[in-house]
């Protein structure tokens, strides 16, 4: 069977350039980037290269890189690093990584955001106490691709003198990111959601932003981040970077239209169908759309059955599917939560995958209305 | 999908596992599905380490997709929480506090798998079902109905539990194990190479540990910030005198001899619970004898509804050996008055009266 990948909001595949470019840093480049010798300074040669490279693509210099495991480890280091014991502001909508690191914290206060997903910064700025000591805001949303008012925010926590960290990991590769612009002190990237492998990312710590680490051991990142670097991670994840910078104004152009065929021929073909967090300035690649009376478990299983990957909410412990909280955030119920689908495009889809996608949804959702005639 | 495609549902036990094995080695498309019922993170304090009867645990889960894996068959969990809740759990409590005695796993049969997941199957593209249930299904040509028939295993037999199935349901349903022996499935189970062939049987009801019902109930009322005490009362003779106080008519079911703690000569038992004025009533062995009930909600599957009184074997309770009786239809076509040929021992309402004619399964409904 012929399967096609529409989920590239939870992960995308790895690029052959970004592999061909970690690969042999495997098997030929394994010095420890600690070590003295030739073998140490090879690989050290590779990891400040990538350094350089990421920096670059956030509008950083290199020593406000630290290279990471990805995204949850970014949001926890940004936030226990600077907020320990202390109050966090956040929204609703935040990824579980922000929501369950900030929920350690002393206490923290979850701002809400409107039905297009955007948070006010006025709300940002009421929630501000004494002991907060950091405002952690989602820069794109995983559910539907909203685009925070950054840079507004920014001005807030500047004048209240907190500091700022936005979860950057659906941002990356999809929008282009200069943290300088968008006022941020911290700033989080994965590399598995833009086409370098899991296991890689970064946290953007601003020059001067005093950070404990998480992890203690040697003196790795600077002291921010204990343990021996994964040298090709951090190749692989500044390979991803610079594949953005040579092309994201043709591959944004692209996904885009791809995108915008999709969405059009679902809500003109079919019936009782809505765009979640409508109105939003939003990323290029992602669509979430509501089917009237559809339960999306279903639904996502039919398509998956025929061939394509979407993705119909947040996996709990067992696999089985919930619907996001992003969803309740935004002011839908529990059932238009479950009636909800993401569809999120990337490099590996093009027209005719596309066009398949529309043919096999609208029979899916006809089918499924067919025996579930009560939700019709 | 083109295919006809057989959704299996799949509890990571051994007998739905070999159900998936059989049907692949005939065929068929497959997909597998857990049914996700019940969030064993809640009510914590009921958490067990032992591996008695606990469903939808991770482990299970874990279980049911390494055997898709094995199996190499679409798998998914598919999430039914909120409806086993609302159409399980809640009216389990409710029949307790209302002094009677639910079956939940008919509930489950009726309102979940032979409803709900069958919608759940049709919409991912299956147009059957099969579990692992100990049952037996034919189609009679003569009088145009699918027959449901005890299994061959008689000490697995799950007839007691599936008496609410209709006949638009069983057309799509099928029950590979009803054939055989509980040892031949555990051959199949080896033979088929099923990662958890020497998995030990589940027991009780699935979403309560240990079997101790009363104490679910009691968590679950925590949980929703209502208070058990609210059941307490007193226990009370047959002839009227209080002899003591109970902890919550939930706590009691018809024929219970255990855990009333009255310092009285001769043994009681529960003759019945009386929510109304949580009144627990108690008495002698022999005032637990009925020589006829009520039966309501009354499901027809290998006969049409009769006209006239029916002979029948009776099961009250599961492990009950059926009694002989006779059917009486009453004005109300969904009810019957069924007299014993003798006088039955704790008939409880709120359990199932099953109705059978040899290893036919005739019909049944609920114990009024």
């Amino acid at each position: 069977m012929q399967r096609y990948y529409f989920d590239h909001n939870a992960t995308t595949p790895v690029l052959p350039e970004v592999l061909a470019a970690m690969a042999p840093v495997l098997t030929e480049v394994y010095g420890n980037p600690s070590s003295i010798h030739y073998y140490g300074q090879m690989a050290r040669q590779k990891l400040d290269e990538s350094r350089r490279t990421v920096a670059k693509f956030l509008g950083a210099t290199p020593d406000e890189i630290v290279f990471t495991s990805g995204g949850t480890e970014g949001d926890n280091l940004a936030i226990f690093g600077v907020a320990r014991g202390a109050h966090a502001v956040i929204t609703t909508a935040e990824h579980s990584a922000v929501l369950g690191a900030s929920g350690q914290l002393s206490s923290m206060t979850k701002v809400p955001v409107d039905g297009r997903g955007l948070v006010d910064p006025e709300d940002i700025r009421r929630a501000i106490r004494p002991d907060t000591k950091i405002i952690s805001v989602m820069h794109v949303n995983n559910e539907l691709g909203a685009i925070q008012p950054l840079a507004e925010i920014a001005k807030i926590t500047r004048e209240a003198g907190v500091l700022f960290h936005s979860d950057g990991v659906q941002a990356a590769g999809k929008v282009a990111i200069d943290v300088a612009a968008l006022g941020v002190d911290l700033y989080t990237i994965s590399g598995h959601k833009f086409y370098a492998p899991k296991g890689c990312g970064a946290l953007y710590v601003r020059k001067g932003v005093d950070l404990r680490p998480l992890q203690h051991g040697g003196h790795h990142e600077r002291d921010r981040r204990a343990g021996t670097e994964n040298v090709a991670g951090a190749v692989a994840l500044a390979c991803a970077a610079q594949i953005w910078m040579d092309d994201h104004e043709i591959e944004t152009r692209r996904v885009s239209a791809l995108r915008d065929r999709l969405e059009r021929a679902i809500l003109d073909r079919v019936p009782g169908t809505h765009v979640n967090g409508a109105g939003a300035p939003r990323t290029p690649n992602v669509t979430n759309i509501r089917f009237d009376g559809i339960d999306s478990e279903p639904l996502m299983i039919a398509l998956d059955l025929r061939g394509f990957a979407v993705s119909s909410g947040s996996a709990c412990l067992s696999g089985a599917s919930e619907p996001s909280h992003v969803l309740t955030a935004i002011g839908l119920t529990k059932e238009q939560g479950r009636a909800s689908v993401r569809f999120s495009l990337g490099r590996s889809n093009d027209q005719a995958q596309v066009d398949a996608l529309i043919e096999a949804l609208i029979e899916s959702v006809n089918a499924l209305r067919r025996v579930a005639p009560a939700y019709a | 999908m083109p295919e006809r495609t057989t959704a299996v549902a799949m509890s990571g036990g051994v007998d739905s596992s070999v159900v998936a094995g059989l049907l692949q080695r005939r065929g068929d498309k497959l997909v597998g599905l857990t049914m996700q019922l019940w969030n064993q993170r809640r009510l914590p304090e009921l958490a067990t380490s032992g591996p008695t009867g606990r469903c939808c645990s991770i482990d299970d889960v874990y279980d049911a997709r390494h055997v898709a894996q094995h199996l190499g068959i679409p798998y998914y969990v598919v999430n039914f929480e909120q409806r086993f809740e609302e159409q399980v759990v809640k009216p389990f409590i409710d029949e307790y506090l209302a002094g009677r005695t639910p079956i939940p796993c008919t509930l489950c049969n009726n309102f979940i798998k032979f409803d709900q997941f069958l919608e759940m199957a049709a919409g991912v593209g299956a147009e059957r079902i099969a579990t692992g249930h100990y049952a037996q299904l034919r189609w009679n040509p003569d009088n145009g109905r699918w027959e449901m028939l005890r299994s061959v295993d008689r000490t697995k037999d799950q007839t007691y539990f599936l008496c609410g199935l209709k006949q638009d349901q069983l057309a799509r349903t099928e029950f590979p194990l009803g054939g055989f022996e509980k040892s031949q499935v555990r051959e199949f189970a080896r033979e088929l190479g099923i990662p958890t062939a020497a998995k030990p049987d589940s027991q009780e009801i699935c979403f309560v540990p240990n079997g101790d019902y009363a104490a679910f109930i009691d968590s679950y009322f925590r949980e929703q910030g209502l208070s058990p005490t609210e059941t307490q009362g007193e226990l009370v003779t047959t002839d009227g005198h209080v002899v003591g106080e109970h902890a919550g008519v939930h706590h009691f079911t018809v024929g219970q001899r255990r855990g009333l703690k009255l310092a009285v000569g001769e043994p009681l038992y529960v003759i019945s619970t009386e929510p109304a004025t949580r009144r627990v009533v108690v008495g002698r062995g022999e005032e637990l004898l009925r020589g006829s009930m009520h039966v309501k909600d009354v499901n027809w599957i290998s006969i049409a509804s009769p006209a006239e009184p029916t002979r029948a074997e009776v099961r009250i309770r599961n492990k009950h050996s059926a009694a002989g009786a006779t059917i009486f239809p009453t004005g109300d076509p969904t009810r019957v008055e069924v007299r014993f040929d003798e006088p039955q021992r704790a008939v409880t309402p709120g359990q199932s009266a099953v109705f059978y004619s040899g290893e036919l399964v005739l019909g049944g409904g609920w114990i009024d």
